[in-house]
């Protein structure tokens, strides 16, 4: 299929436009989905996966509640318990939050910088399928212990797979999760390289480093952290699955081995990790509050150095996991003194946050609910974190609910409120339709309340003494009251996420047509069409300022408020220049559709399946078809044109 | 340089900082790789002189058939830049043969960890035996797969460029192989150093 119009003489470039877009609707059905490598068909394709994948992990967290609601609950066994505690949070942390996270990038990231796509869009589908192949091998570990005995055979060693219970787990579930999380590795790594290189090298004129919006920033700067810290989570599951399946000695003690070298390598991929997780929630917050307080980001070069400094820092915090593996006093107090500091850059974002609302125009959308929600909760996240860094404090506090209690505080009252603000927000420009307003309300608040009496008593059960990664406790602990208030939580949570699938599911049908420009908003996507053409950019636009849409639409009076430009302004002028520069632009080059990355992230979860069974049913030669489909598909790829 | 990018196609339209988008994305993938052998490397020093049971190192390396093949990587690493260099130059036959040599310099140096691997082997040393024996095989195995792969991308170079798909235009190709190709090279010198010579 011809997607690169050449600007030949007789045809104009609306023409050309015309013929792109009658293209991209004539391109329809299953197989133009399989081998797209338009950014935001994948920026779809990685939401609704995740979402898929967020229910998945939710229906986990449900059977967790349920069988903790009353003491000596009969819910799970102790074996599917820690099975399905393992899963839910590998699930929310590798298949829910960074893929949402990686869904705005892919959706937004070529939009705010003035591309027509990523740097290397069929590297950006080779990173969606090998997710997807990832997500679905982790998740069949479910079926490998005999599910119609009524056996799960998921993990059980929970999502930090410390050793040596990761070695002394029987079955297969360890080495799904480990090959499946070296699989989702590959995906998040391709994706760091290819935003990265994106964000670098595509901008358009104008579009300086401090002209970015700060969600460009924040994806920048986790797309660094993702490709450092990935690769040491991937040595120590090689690591474990050597020691698992070969033998090896890593973390076997009686040849000399140290389990708290696992703890070590994990933690340092892992703090870097929780940055991962929160910083795109924290870039889209900072698109959000502008927008619906009419104001630019208080103190945007700040925010933007606090993301740096944070991510700089994330790297010298990990041994306050570990404060009570006897690290020694030394080690202990420096690990909680540079965990101090860290909270000094997010402190720097709260104030800019609450700066840009603080004399703003407020319009109070949907959007806005939950970026509040999100400073709310992710403020009372942060401090329980500055809890855990007093070494003795933490002492008291490890491995209770108090814990469990302040990482959902962050990872659900931070980044899910944060990605829902962005759902919300940006949805319009790429379904054409706006979410409805009172559901979207109604969502807010029975997630926020079921959240707040889901988590909060954990903070007091955590500090009455309860220990986490329990499947009981006995009756006389007085935890029963605190439980069953944290289980209804839990489903006022659930009902909440089904009014956002109703909402989403009638605003597509019913709700009004969105408009380009809907919320009013500062940046680039929004004087794009909605739902956006394929080729993003009619014509490149030249950036002249921060939040350079917003100009081009609003001049300042003498007290510095917001005036609209009028009709014939200085704006229209441009425009008129821009047309003239289509007539001799260079055409536009669209990248074709490939199937090549889908056949080579087929590959990889035969391999790993062919690695895990190649002892007991004699796999070996799965392994070799494996690899050849991924060799085949790497060739393909490497020599087919990119673009006609 | 400059002359040749205007005839090249789309993709290669100037970027906004003027490093191609490719070479950029080397560049990070080999900064990413520092993390990961730096991962192993940190394993293997951790547990130096750490193993309860034998074979020990010091029963094992053989320096000086080792320093020989170390040689043969180093050379390799001169004739990927001559290989550049004559593709940069339109040299086809040079490219040729110095393509050529440089995967076979690098085949050389994999016979020869094979046949290290093999007499450590036979020797008592297995992935199992001991720490000694983990880290190392997973160490220089992963180095070693590393090589390989750059011997992978050297010979299919080599079959494009006697297909004459490989011109001067495209040169981009070869330089990306020799960044990894030299930085296989470099964590050698790493590795050979740390583990080899530095014995304490």
């Amino acid at each position: 299929m011809a997607r690169a119009i050449e600007q030949r003489p007789g045809t104009t470039m609306v023409e050309a436009m015309r013929k792109l877009r009658a293209d991209a609707e004539s391109y329809q059905g299953i197989w133009s989905w399989l081998t797209t490598v338009d950014h935001k068909r994948i920026g779809i394709m990685y939401g609704v996966t995740a979402f898929s994948f967020f229910l998945l992990g939710g229906v986990e967290a449900l059977l967790i509640r349920l069988q903790l609601t009353t003491a000596n609950g009969g819910v799970l066994d102790p074996d599917a318990y820690n099975r399905l505690f393992t899963m839910h949070g590998t699930t929310m942390i590798f298949l829910v939050v960074m893929p949402l996270s990686a869904a705005f990038f892919n959706l937004l990231i070529p939009l705010l910088i003035g591309a027509r796509d990523v740097a290397f869009p069929r590297l950006n589908a080779f990173s969606f399928w090998v997710f997807l192949a990832g997500g679905l091998f982790m998740n069949a570990s479910f079926f490998t212990g005999g599910i119609f005995q009524g056996k799960l055979g998921a993990p059980d060693a929970g999502w930090f797979g410390y050793a040596p219970l990761s070695l002394v787990s029987t079955g297969q579930g360890i080495d799904f999760w480990a090959f499946g999380l070296l699989i989702l590795g590959i995906s998040s790594m391709a994706a760091g390289f290819n935003f990265i290189v994106t964000i670098f090298n595509m901008r358009a004129p104008g579009m300086t480093l401090l002209r970015m919006p700060v969600f460009v920033w924040m994806t920048l700067v986790t797309s660094f952290l993702i490709i450092f810290a990935m690769p040491i989570i991937t040595v120590a599951l090689f690591e474990l699955l050597f020691d698992r399946l070969y033998g090896a000695n890593f973390f076997n003690m009686a040849a000399g081995g140290k389990p708290l070298l696992w703890q070590h390598m994990f933690w340092l991929f892992g703090h870097p990790e929780v940055y991962i997780l929160i910083l795109p929630a924290m870039g889209i917050i900072s698109e959000v509050l502008p927008t619906f307080s009419r104001k630019p980001l208080f103190g945007y070069p700040f925010v933007v150095l606090s993301g740096l400094a944070i991510a700089f820092m994330s790297w010298g915090v990990w041994a306050h996991h570990m404060y009570t593996t006897g690290l020694g006093t030394i080690a202990n107090s420096a690990f909680a003194v540079s965990t101090m500091l860290i909270a000094v850059p997010t402190g720097i974002k709260i104030f800019s946050w609450m700066g840009t609302l603080w004399g703003g125009s407020i319009n109070l959308k949907t959007p806005l609910y939950f970026s509040v929600g999100f400073i709310s909760m992710f403020v009372i996240g942060g401090l329980t974190g500055v809890m855990h860094t007093v070494v003795p404090s933490d002492y008291q506090q490890q491995d209770t609910y108090f814990v469990v209690a302040h990482f959902h505080q962050v990872l659900f009252g931070g980044a899910m409120f944060g990605l829902f603000a962005g759902i919300y927000y940006w949805f319009p420009k790429f379904t054409g339709r706006l979410l409805h307003e009172g559901w979207g309300k109604l969502h807010f608040w029975l997630m926020f309340i079921g959240f707040n009496i889901t988590f909060q008593p954990m903070m007091i059960l955590g500090l009455l003494g309860m220990p986490r990664r329990i499947y009981s406790y006995g009756s006389g602990t007085g935890w029963d009251a605190l439980n069953m208030l944290a289980t209804a939580g839990a489903f006022l949570i659930g009902l909440s996420i089904l009014v956002f699938m109703i909402n989403v599911f009638v605003s597509l049908r019913r709700n009004k047509r969105a408009g380009d420009d809907p919320w009013d908003g500062r940046t680039l996507e929004w004087s794009l069409p909605s739902p956006v053409p394929p080729y993003n950019f009619a014509e490149i636009p030249t950036v002249r300022a921060r939040d350079d849409f917003w100009h081009r639409k609003y001049a300042e009076d003498e007290q510095g408020r917001p005036v609209p430009i009028v009709a014939g302004g200085a704006y229209k002028v441009e425009e008129e220049e821009g047309e003239e520069e289509a007539e001799t632009g260079h055409g536009i080059h669209m990248p074709s559709p490939s199937f090549w990355p889908l056949i080579a992230a087929i590959g990889l979860p035969i391999m790993a399946a062919g690695f895990i069974y190649q002892e007991s049913a004699n796999l070996l030669p799965m392994i070799a078809i494996g690899a050849v489909i991924t060799i085949v598909g790497i060739y393909g790829w490497a020599l087919e044109p990119a673009s006609e | 340089m400059s002359s040749e990018l205007s005839h090249a196609p789309a993709t290669l339209e100037t970027t906004s900082t003027g490093i191609d988008n490719r070479k950029l994305l080397m560049w990070l993938f080999l900064a990413s790789e520092t993390l990961l052998f730096g991962s192993l490397i940190a394993a293997y020093l951790l547990y130096r002189n750490q193993s309860v049971v034998g074979p020990y190192p010091e029963d094992l390396f053989d320096i000086p058939f080792t320093s020989v093949s170390a040689f043969v990587l180093l050379m390799s690493s001169v004739t990927m830049v001559l290989a550049l260099a004559a593709i940069q130059r339109g040299d086809q036959r040079g490219l040729r043969i110095w393509l050529f040599t440089t995967a076979l310099l690098g085949m050389l140096f994999i016979s020869g960890q094979a046949f290290e691997f093999t007499e450590f082997n036979r020797e008592g040393l297995s992935l199992s035996s001991n720490l000694f024996g983990t880290t190392f095989f997973v160490l220089t195995g992963f180095h070693g797969a590393h090589v390989t792969v750059g011997v992978l991308i050297l010979l299919s170079l080599l079959v494009m460029a006697f297909r004459g798909r490989l011109t001067r235009s495209q040169s981009m190709n070869v330089e990306l192989a020799g960044l990894y190709w030299h930085f296989v090279d470099v964590v050698w010198i790493a590795i050979f150093t740390l583990v080899y010579l530095i014995q304490p």
